[in-house]
């Protein structure tokens, strides 16, 4: 308990940060919604922006959007992921797919939607390798592949990125509930493979992907920029139409916009409580079913089936990537041939000055804010050790409010408290703005790294003389560097990939790499899409490759150390 | 003559160590009251079933004891009480039963570690540590990277870190217990051999018979209980109720 120095009170310091924006945000933006923001003349409270919202046209419909493709997306990530890894589990497979996880999670969802966009549009690389001589189509097909009436388009998306999200973290989760002597006990007692995993391994893991899973179907239930390039328009998606209301040059549409943005979050909180139902329901049926003697198959159909569409989605991720990057480099791809007819690096010189700036301020942004997170996460979890303490599940529910928080809910409270106190569209409400969402990955993805260090090593190093400093500096982080370093690279990822925040917090000033490539999503140039989209899923990638290739010349360098601190 | 100096004076001594864990039930009882005295050269071997708080007592007396724990009683090196001294100033070395070397680190650089800075310049911190690896018979290993090492080797070194560290007393958490028989032996001895050269008040905490004859000091046997049952050599080590 002795050394309370800058260091304790890093965790009141970190929770301010990114707690404080979120809660005025929340308030600034209920206010308006209750008709009161003195600057646009609203002095007194009053339910006429909740009956504005209700009489606009095509509020149902949006609505209905916002469900479907929420609840259907998570379902289906869900779904798969527990499909996979039951039909799976300990095969070389699933150590394959674990190992392409990180690079799908570091792309950006807006890259992933573009490049989605660009295969399975009417006039997309899917309809042009079968076209004309399967098809018989000279001309795109008037077929909405793409921004559907239902939403299919968002649904696919959202599952090609969420999946490898819950799947990474079921993984995880795994380990600590020893998945593979719950597995082994079932299948002595006759258990078949699958039905062995869902029996004695889910009921235990769900506990522990509760959490993520609810991140989820938030993000799904609020998402915007894929939104704006995979679903339908007139009307969109709920938080897409909050975004529009906000942005009409009618300053009147705020207080709609700001009942909108809290209706977002009654959706949001309205799905967890009615996922949380059926999770009630699926337990009681489960322990039936459980209980009931029931041994199941030999999995055989199940592992090529679960495999083939895990295997499918990753391919369709990477075939995204693919089609970006061929676009970029296109200089005439006619319909519907099945390659460009010519290829070329005109697009990429004619955009160089313009995306060198936009990729600078992305790059700035993006290592500000994780290196600004990585200080006070690593500041938290060195307190939480020297002082002995355990983080509560209370604590890991704060952590993950940014994240289950619609960011559309509470981004525009935020936007007028940077107003108010003067640091509106600067480089400090961007990376702050930012900082917000990446604090959270990066604590997620060090902490239990940084716990499972084994603490004897700290209490030698202690009682060979080194100073609770030297042991962090010398000891912990070299060990650590591996795990520091990649979490440095998902913040980095989390930041480029940041739309909302950038518009809000940005005012218009700053463009990063993700907001130009979903603003010319709307109507512009495949090619040019294509150098933005490509550059956006690119960095998070070097990011990725640099976390795990720098540890070995470090850690070489270090052998040869005979030096005192 | 050894090349690792070391403070003598009048070894470790325990006055009347409790530890408890304060716990929103009630208060837990892990060990203790423990009142002992280890001479300079003298080994102390502890004794006592899993989870009777022998680790804990360790902790205790090297400044590392879990923060969730609660500690009473004094711990005293060469007479001065290091109780609310931090881990670091307090110059009581520990070995656990893994070596715990540094991976990130190579020998020489782990051996570095451990001896303390007012070992000045380049030439003589190197000269004090080939003449460490030299007196083990490890010289060869001054640039290894230590996971390339056997469990012997690790283990001889983690010992060597210690000593160059000028620790004023040595705890052994069973520090034998993951070695086969014939390494057990060996390292024992060299271990026990270093700790009298060096006039280290030793205590060493092992569910092994042998250990303890080997370290041929005075026992202290713990029950399940965490108190303190006395043992062969009570009279000397323990005295049960009272300072020594």
């Amino acid at each position: 308990m002795r050394r309370r120095g800058l260091l304790s009170v890093l965790p009141a310091l970190t929770l301010t940060l990114f707690l404080a924006p979120v809660i005025a945000g929340l308030i600034g933006t209920w206010l308006p919604a209750f008709g009161y923001l003195p600057a646009l003349g609203g002095d007194s409270f009053t339910l006429a922006p909740w009956a504005m919202l209700a009489a606009q046209p095509g509020l149902g419909e949006s609505l209905r959007l916002t469900l479907l493709s929420g609840f259907l997306a998570t379902f289906l990530a869900f779904a798969l992921t527990v499909g996979f890894l039951a039909a799976c589990h300990g095969g070389r497979l699933v150590r394959a797919v674990r190992g392409l996880m990180a690079p799908l999670i570091a792309l950006p969802h807006a890259a992933v939607a573009l490049g989605l966009a660009f295969l399975i549009a009417p006039s997309g690389w899917l309809v042009r390798l079968v076209s004309p001589w399967a098809t018989g189509w000279q001309l795109p097909p008037d077929i909405a592949t793409v921004q559907d009436p239902n939403a299919l388009a968002l649904t696919l998306g959202l599952v090609v990125k969420e999946m490898p999200f819950l799947l990474l973290m079921t993984l995880a989760a795994l380990e600590q509930v020893r998945a593979d002597e719950r597995l082994a006990v079932a299948r002595s007692l006759g258990y078949g493979p699958v039905t062995a995993w869902l029996k004695a391994v889910l009921p235990a893991v769900y506990r522990q992907i509760r959490l993520p899973l609810y991140a989820v179907l938030a993000y799904a239930l609020s998402v915007v920029d894929v939104a704006l390039i995979l679903a339908p328009l007139t009307p969109p998606p709920l938080a897409v139409q909050v975004l529009r209301w906000f942005n009409d040059p009618d300053l009147s549409m705020r207080f709609v916009a700001a009942a909108g943005a809290c209706l977002q979050l009654l959706v949001v909180v309205a799905g967890i409580g009615l996922w949380r139902l059926g999770e009630i329901l699926a337990e009681r049926l489960g322990r039936a079913w459980i209980a009931g003697g029931s041994r199941g198959g030999n999995g055989r159909l199940a592992r090529p089936l679960a495999a083939g569409l895990v295997q499918g989605l990753v391919a369709l991720a990477a075939a995204s990537l693919l089609a970006l990057a061929l676009w970029s480099v296109t200089e005439r791809w006619r319909f519907p041939d099945a390659l460009p007819a010519s290829l070329g690096l005109e697009t990429w010189a004619r955009q160089a000055p313009h995306a060198a700036s936009v990729a600078g301020t992305t790059l700035a942004t993006g290592l500000l804010a994780a290196a600004i997170a990585l200080l006070l996460v690593l500041g938290c979890l060195e307190n939480e050790q020297r002082r002995g303490l355990t983080l509560s599940n209370r604590a890991l529910w704060l952590l993950y409010v940014p994240l289950l928080v619609p960011q559309v809910a509470f981004l525009f409270g935020t936007q007028v408290l940077a107003i108010q106190t003067g640091i509106d569209a600067t480089w400090l409400a961007l990376v702050w703005s930012h900082l917000l969402f990446v604090l959270p990955y990066v604590f997620l993805t060090l902490g239990d790294s940084y716990r499972a260090l084994d603490e004897r090593y700290a209490r030698t190093a202690l009682c060979l003389g080194a100073h609770p400093n030297r042991v962090f500096w010398q000891v912990k982080l070299p060990m650590l560097l591996r795990p520091v370093l990649f979490a440095l690279a998902v913040g980095f990822a989390v930041s480029v990939a940041q739309y909302l925040p950038t518009l809000f917090a940005g005012g218009g000033r700053f463009v990063t790499l993700t907001t130009e490539a979903v603003g010319l999503a709307a109507g512009g140039d495949r090619r040019v899409i294509g150098v933005y989209a490509f550059l956006q899923a690119l960095l998070p990638l070097i990011a990725f490759a640099a976390a795990l290739a720098v540890p070995k010349p470090l850690a070489l360098a270090r052998k040869l150390t005979v030096q005192p601190a | 003559m050894s090349v690792i100096e070391l403070a003598t004076g009048q070894g470790l001594t325990l006055s009347q160590v409790e530890i408890v864990h304060p716990a929103p039930g009630g208060v837990r009882h892990i060990i203790g009251p423990v009142s002992l005295s280890v001479p300079p050269g003298e080994v102390v071997t502890v004794m006592g079933p899993s989870g009777c708080g022998k680790s804990s007592l360790l902790a205790m007396i090297c400044g590392t004891l879990d923060a969730a724990l609660e500690g009473s009683g004094r711990v005293l090196l060469n007479g001065a009480d290091v109780s609310d001294k931090p881990p670091e100033t307090r110059h009581v070395g520990i070995l656990f039963q893994d070596d715990l070397l540094f991976p990130h680190l190579s020998v020489a650089g782990n051996l570095a570690f451990g001896l303390p800075a007012a070992v000045k310049g380049r030439r003589a911190r190197r000269a004090r540590i080939e003449a460490a690896l030299a007196e083990a018979d490890m010289l060869a290993f001054y640039d290894r990277d230590p996971t390339t090492l056997s469990g012997g080797q690790r283990a001889r070194i983690a010992l060597l870190r210690t000593l160059l560290s000028e620790p004023r007393a040595l705890l052994l958490d069973e520090p034998f217990a993951k070695l086969d028989v014939a390494l057990r032996a060996k390292f024992r001895s060299f271990v026990f051999e270093h700790a009298r050269a060096q006039a280290l008040p030793t205590l060493l905490v092992t569910h092994d018979p042998q250990d303890a004859a080997d370290a041929g000091g005075p026992r202290l046997q713990i029950d399940a209980d965490g108190r303190v049952l006395g043992g062969r050599a009570s009279g000397r080590g323990h005295r049960p109720g009272g300072t020594p």
